[in-house]
């Protein structure tokens, strides 16, 4: 616990708190195939003394966490003032990078949540009314979309939804429309990750709401039948109130995971419609210049949110604890 | 019977190392050496010269993959280093030399280099800090039988590309004519500094790490790549220089600005059809608005030795990567042909004129600015708003300088 979690967490808020040292850029001739140039470069000799004095840098305060790459409170404040509407202020914030992600992040939890929840319970609910043989079979097709890493889950539809893929060929075709593209429209990118996020975690909720129907208790199911209960009915007030601790679990495992969205922005090249907290640190880190403090900003904003959003989940959990005991 | 193959495979591949027996010629009595580089022909190339020198007492290993740049200065930042050399080009030497990562070469050069030409040694403020091997340019591609049909030339400058597309697309030959790397990111950046530079812009104020690019110079930049963009494939911002590549192989695609690395793939029939391949021609990149300096940019690309490491592994490293640039390779013909090498006795294959006009024309390098990396990031992160029609080009632009700005603080280049 404390070695796999709190150190990490205690030096990514360290790093998140100090910035690189002023540089020292000195004018220097550089020499190369193409002939000589003068061009500035740091001076290692002077920069030098400097970083072995602090080793951690300079200390920055929160002013990493304040800047545009972040909460950007300055340029905030200033698309308040200068607002004509609301609906301008909105686009303006979301021009920010921060703000923009958190769109998209916190639209994809809201969306993917209650949708993987739902067609988890239904799989489940359907699988367990099929016949004994078929089941082994119907349980392991169900779950592959969880065990194909993401990944490759997402390269494999994003091609398949290229213009010139079976799918996006098709929508073109049905819609008889040959410039529709799913990549192009930020509209369709998005609702294309919704659905990838649901098709890719639904399985999860699959499996743990079809242990949890195994428990149920069939003598009140049965006096529910002879009482003339419908299977609507059955599933209202027998099965779902049974589940409902289960509901909680995968809610809060799957609002976690879908906060941290992340593999289908890659997979899906969707960066330029479609952006997340994961992405900007993974973007931060994969410049030619490593950006190490806005990268470790991002991430103890990234697991602020996360408390955030789980906040009602655990008071709702703890609640129920302290009921039974 | 997969048992078998494997141990055929292990066995070819134990005799191909027995007989290039190379490791006599390294010179190396003992050693670690691991490179890690960018992934393509080239550098593979490369990458199996350095192994050659493996032996009694030398070990050498590789890691060549495209994400090279998120793993080299982790890579070579502890003491000592994992990395005993990278390669790296223009732009990506920058960041190992921010963090001083690499040692001046002068003293091996004397020692074992004598024999390097003057233009492959990459000095910075008098000390050479790189050996690049080979070198590289963004220049026109074009199908010949396409251009034939339409009835127009090559185009000189992207104005008479814009209309050999437009003509092309009139008549019915190609719906989206026009190929290019803008994908989000890294790529669309790249296309930005390519038109910038053609259009005469500077970056930076002189001497400063103050970015200008919010000007008349961005603006018109901006435009051309969106007039483009227009005779491109819908989802040009997904299309990195593969997926370009592909969709040329495929024979979607008429005229495109591409690498001159990647021009003997698009030459291989394999994904491709001998049509494609037949018609697929090359000449010199572009010029816009009017200017001289075509709107693309030259690219080095050579290897470095780690700073953080004994020097009796310095030493090793620095033989076993003049072994792999040893003259000798270029004998063989598939060798040859993966680039425009920098190595002595280098004779110019077709491949290469795109490479050679670039440079014969004035073209710039790519600059090697400590924050140069920055804008490029910015600029990648910023530029979609504006080819999808979301913003106009001030704006964009202001963006782009806002966050750069707010990197170049965080690495301490603006105070």
């Amino acid at each position: 616990m404390l070695l796999f979690i709190a150190f990490p967490i205690v030096s990514v808020v360290t790093q998140s708190l100090h910035t690189a040292h002023d540089q020292v850029i000195v004018e220097v001739e550089n020499c190369g195939p193409f002939g000589c140039e003068k061009e500035v470069t740091v001076d290692q000799e002077a920069t030098r003394k400097i970083r072995e004095d602090q080793p951690l840098g300079k200390w920055a305060g929160l002013s990493v966490y304040l800047d545009r790459g972040h909460l950007a409170f300055q340029e905030v404040a200033e698309s308040w003032k200068t607002r004509d509407s609301l609906s301008g202020f909105f686009s303006a914030i979301t021009n920010l990078p921060f703000y923009r992600a958190m769109s998209f992040t916190l639209t994809f939890v809201v969306v993917v949540t209650p949708m993987t929840i739902i067609l988890g319970f239904m799989i489940a609910v359907a699988v367990n009314a099929l016949n004994q043989k078929l089941k082994g079979f119907v349980i392991f097709f169900s779950l592959l979309p969880m065990i194909v890493t993401p990944l490759i889950g997402s390269l494999i539809l994003f091609w398949m939804i290229d213009s010139r893929g079976i799918l996006g060929n098709g929508l073109q075709w049905i819609f008889d429309d040959p410039n529709l593209s799913l990549k192009a429209s930020t509209g369709l990118t998005w609702i294309m990750l919704m659905v990838y996020g649901i098709w890719h975690a639904a399985p999860f909720a699959f499996v743990v709401f079809y242990a949890g129907l195994q428990t149920l208790p069939q003598d009140t199911l049965e006096s529910a039948m002879i009482d003339g209960a419908t299977r609507w009915q059955r599933i209202r007030y027998v099965i779902i109130p049974h589940i409902m601790p289960l509901v909680t679990f995968v809610a809060l495992i799957q609002l976690m995971d879908n906060f941290r969205v992340f593999e289908p922005i890659v997979g899906f090249s969707a960066e330029a419609h479609a952006t997340s907290l994961s992405w900007i640190i993974f973007n931060d880190l994969g410049g030619e210049t490593r950006l190490l403090s806005s990268a470790a900003a991002t991430s103890v904003l990234t697991v602020i949110g996360v408390g955030i959003l789980l906040s009602p989940v655990l008071v709702r959990t703890w609640r129920d604890f302290k009921v039974k005991v | 019977m997969i048992k078998k193959t494997l141990m055929a495979a292990s066995l070819a591949l134990m005799a191909s190392a027995a007989s290039t027996a190379a490791y006599a010629a390294c010179d190396i009595s003992k050693g670690r050496v691991n490179v890690v580089g960018n992934e393509f022909p080239a550098i593979q190339t490369i990458g199996k010269g350095a192994q050659a020198c493996a032996g009694d007492g030398v070990e050498v290993k590789t890691n060549l993959t495209a994400d090279h740049q998120k793993i080299n200065v982790a890579g070579m930042s502890s003491n000592p280093a994992e990395y005993t050399s990278a390669i790296v080009a223009n732009s990506s030497i920058v960041a190992l030399m921010n963090e001083d990562l690499i040692r001046p070469l002068d003293d091996f050069i004397a020692k074992y280099g004598k024999d390097l030409k003057k233009n492959q040694l990459i000095s910075i403020d008098g000390k050479v800090m790189a050996v690049a091997f080979m070198a590289n340019a963004q220049h026109l591609v074009y199908r010949k039988d396409i251009l034939a049909k339409a009835g127009v030339e090559p185009p000189k400058t992207y104005e008479d590309m814009l209309a050999a597309a437009k003509i092309i697309r009139d008549k019915g030959l190609m719906q989206n004519p026009v190929g290019g790397a803008y994908a989000a990111g890294w790529n669309l950046a790249q296309e930005f500094n390519n038109m910038y530079i053609g259009y005469g812009g500077e970056f930076f104020k002189p001497g400063t790490a103050e970015v200008s690019i919010n000007n008349e110079q961005g603006a018109a930049a901006l435009k051309m790549m969106k007039d483009l963009s227009g005779y491109m494939n819908p989802d040009f911002l997904t299309h990195d220089s593969n997926a370009t590549s592909a969709e040329w192989k495929a024979g979607n695609v008429a005229i495109m600005n591409m690498w001159g690395s990647r021009v003997g793939p698009l030459k291989d029939t394999e994904g491709s059809s001998q049509e494609v391949v037949d018609n697929t021609d090359i000449a010199a990149p572009m010029t816009v608005g009017g200017g001289s300096i075509p709107a693309t940019t030259l690219w080095w690309d050579g290897w470095t030795v780690s700073k953080n490491t004994s020097d009796e592994d310095a030493e090793a490293t620095f033989k076993a990567m003049m072994n792999a640039i040893n003259p000798s390779i270029l004998g063989d013909d598939e060798i040859a042909k993966q680039a425009v090498w920098l190595i002595d006795g280098y004779k110019p294959t077709d491949a290469a004129k795109g490479v050679f006009a670039a440079a014969e024309m004035g073209t710039k390098p790519y600059p090697m600015r400590p924050f140069q990396g920055l804008l490029h990031t910015a600029l990648g992160a910023e530029l979609p708003d504006y080819m999808q029609g979301k913003e106009d080009a001030a704006k964009t632009l202001a963006d782009v300088e806002a966050a750069y700005i707010a990197a170049a603080k965080e690495k301490g280049f603006l105070k």
